[in-house]
């Protein structure tokens, strides 16, 4: 399998705050491993880490072996990490195809086809309206088309924040049946979600994140299980 | 007549002020700052191209097109070095730096080339101006090229941030810096780009002013750049067609309260008419809402 992302001792602060507080993980080949926790436990701010919008003072992060932790954000795209931030931020005054050739940005002109061909089978809502202005699509089309615009790097480690926020529980079961046929496809997943119940459900393996720090770790299955994670995070 | 006279008098003001305020709106749009310093990159276009024309000899065309480089590197020096520094430092830092920058361009060229005003040969010295109907319509070619100028401008620029890779990335970081990055636009790269493209365009409008009004000083720069301000924010501050509107209504405007109402008046009836149209669309004439993230 072979290990794709390694965080080592992660700490992060936003001014005074020290919002992540010595974090290490690690995420294989091929899996689909999610981070849940509460609102404001750091979940976002450990991807963003990941994808270098933020920085952390101490640690390390290496992807396939390599050290990431001082990269800039936009060559970290470059080595395979896509990130689809919490709120999707799709650029809403491009259109659905402009949006999919930004994402398209560093990747091969060969492979823009290809890779466009790929998204528009994993989402065919987003083919029927490449020429639509992005801020007018509906939630659910919005977060299919932050999926696509990532996909279209060719990503070996897909970082996917929050993608159930706001959507209609029918649209979260499309969302999270798509998630598993890219992991099945070969994508590894990297997901943070509020909605325990549904990444434990999906996730190989988890984390969870409380107040900046790991406070359990083991499978999808052992946590879904664990008395703690079901009195925190299931609703009992 | 006398009106029609005006009108292509106030389109031709009005082009000039549609291609500065191009440079302050673009670089809103994707750095959300206010280059005050926009109006002084003006007359530096204004002196390099006197001096290489005047000093040098040089064809006023060559002149032009060296100092449409030299301000473009300008531009990209600004940003680099005073600018760069400051992002995220919150605006007033920034805004502060620009008025800084802005004195600091005036005092070079104070410096250089003294305060004595220069006297500026036309891009088209020599060329008669072109006399319709009968002689009661006088048409300069400075009015005509400019007028001329400003709709290539427009159009070049519209298909440059619509069908270019470049152009769309431009756009993208304008509405989302971090999500630009995530999808490896180098942001550095575009907002360089960005100043060096209105830094080029203010050479441009510094010659085209300067051979329609050919007094050249170290503040040249100064009440242009605060007019194209004007400009930008009436047509909508961050939209490039916006900027071209405002600055077209603000000439004409300007022109029309200079002919019709009082000389001394027409700068107080421009900034009245910012005012009004503020009061009635906040966001400029064809500003965008800003949408608020969920």
């Amino acid at each position: 399998m072979g290990t794709v992302l390694t965080v080592k001792n992660i700490n992060v602060y936003y001014g005074a705050i020290h919002a992540i507080k010595g974090i290490s993980f690690d995420v294989d080949r091929g899996e689909i491993v999610t981070l849940i926790g509460a609102n404001g436990a750091g979940k976002s701010t450990t991807l963003h880490t990941v994808s270098g919008l933020l920085r952390s003072k101490t640690g390390d992060i290496e992807f396939l072996g390599e050290s990431i932790a001082h990269t800039a954000a936009h060559k970290i795209v470059a080595k395979g990490i896509s990130h689809v931030p919490e709120g999707r931020r799709i650029f809403q005054g491009l259109t659905v195809e402009e949006n999919l050739q930004m994402g398209a940005f560093i990747t091969k002109k060969d492979r823009i086809e290809h890779n466009l061909e790929y998204v528009y089978e994993q989402f065919p809502r987003l083919k029927e309206r490449t020429r639509q202005i992005a801020g007018t699509l509906s939630g659910g089309e919005q977060q299919m088309l932050a999926m696509g615009r990532a996909l279209m790097s060719d990503p070996e480690l897909l970082m996917l924040d929050e993608p159930s926020m706001g959507l209609a529980p029918i649209l979260v079961d499309q969302i999270f049946e798509i998630i598993q046929n890219l992991n099945k496809a070969g994508t590894t997943i990297l997901l943070v979600e509020q909605n325990a119940q549904m990444a434990l459900s999906v996730a190989h393996r988890a984390y969870v994140i409380e107040t900046g720090k790991i406070s359990l770790s083991g499978t999808g299955e052992e946590l879904a299980k664990s008395d703690e994670v079901r009195k925190a995070y299931l609703g009992g | 007549m006398k009106l029609l006279t005006n009108l292509i008098s106030g389109l031709s003001l009005g082009s000039v002020y549609a291609i500065i305020a191009l440079g302050y709106t673009m670089v809103y749009g994707i750095s959300k700052m206010l280059n005050f310093a926009h109006g002084d990159v003006i007359m530096i276009g204004g002196y390099m191209s006197f001096v290489m024309s005047v000093y040098l000899g040089m064809n006023a065309w060559l002149a032009l097109l060296i100092a449409m480089f030299v301000c473009t590197c300008l531009g990209i020096l600004i940003e680099r070095l005073a600018y760069r520094p400051l992002r995220g430092t919150g605006s007033l830092a920034v805004l502060i730096t620009a008025i800084g920058v802005s004195y600091f361009l005036q005092n070079v060229a104070l410096l250089i080339w003294g305060a004595n005003p220069k006297m500026f040969t036309s891009l088209f010295e020599g060329v008669q101006p072109i006399r319709l109907a009968g002689g009661s319509l006088t048409v300069t070619a400075e009015s005509l090229f400019t007028i001329a100028a400003n709709i290539i401008v427009m159009i070049v620029l519209t298909l440059f941030v619509n069908k270019t890779k470049a152009g769309k990335a431009m756009r993208a970081v304008s509405e989302d810096n971090g999500a630009a990055q995530l999808m490896g636009i180098n942001v550095n790269q575009s907002i360089s780009l960005t100043f060096a493209i209105g830094s080029g365009l203010a050479a441009v409008a510094g010659v085209l002013m300067c051979s329609a009004y050919p007094v050249l000083t170290p503040t040249t720069g100064a009440m242009p750049g605060i007019k194209a301000f004007t400009a930008a924010v009436f047509g909508g501050i961050g939209s490039i067609p916006g900027a071209m509107i405002g600055g077209l209504i603000l000439g004409i405007i300007e022109i029309f309260a200079r002919a019709y109402v009082s000389t001394e008046l027409a700068d107080a009836i421009v900034f009245a008419c910012l005012i009004i149209v503020l009061l009635v669309k906040p966001t400029g004439l064809l500003g965008k809402k800003i949408s608020e993230k969920v």
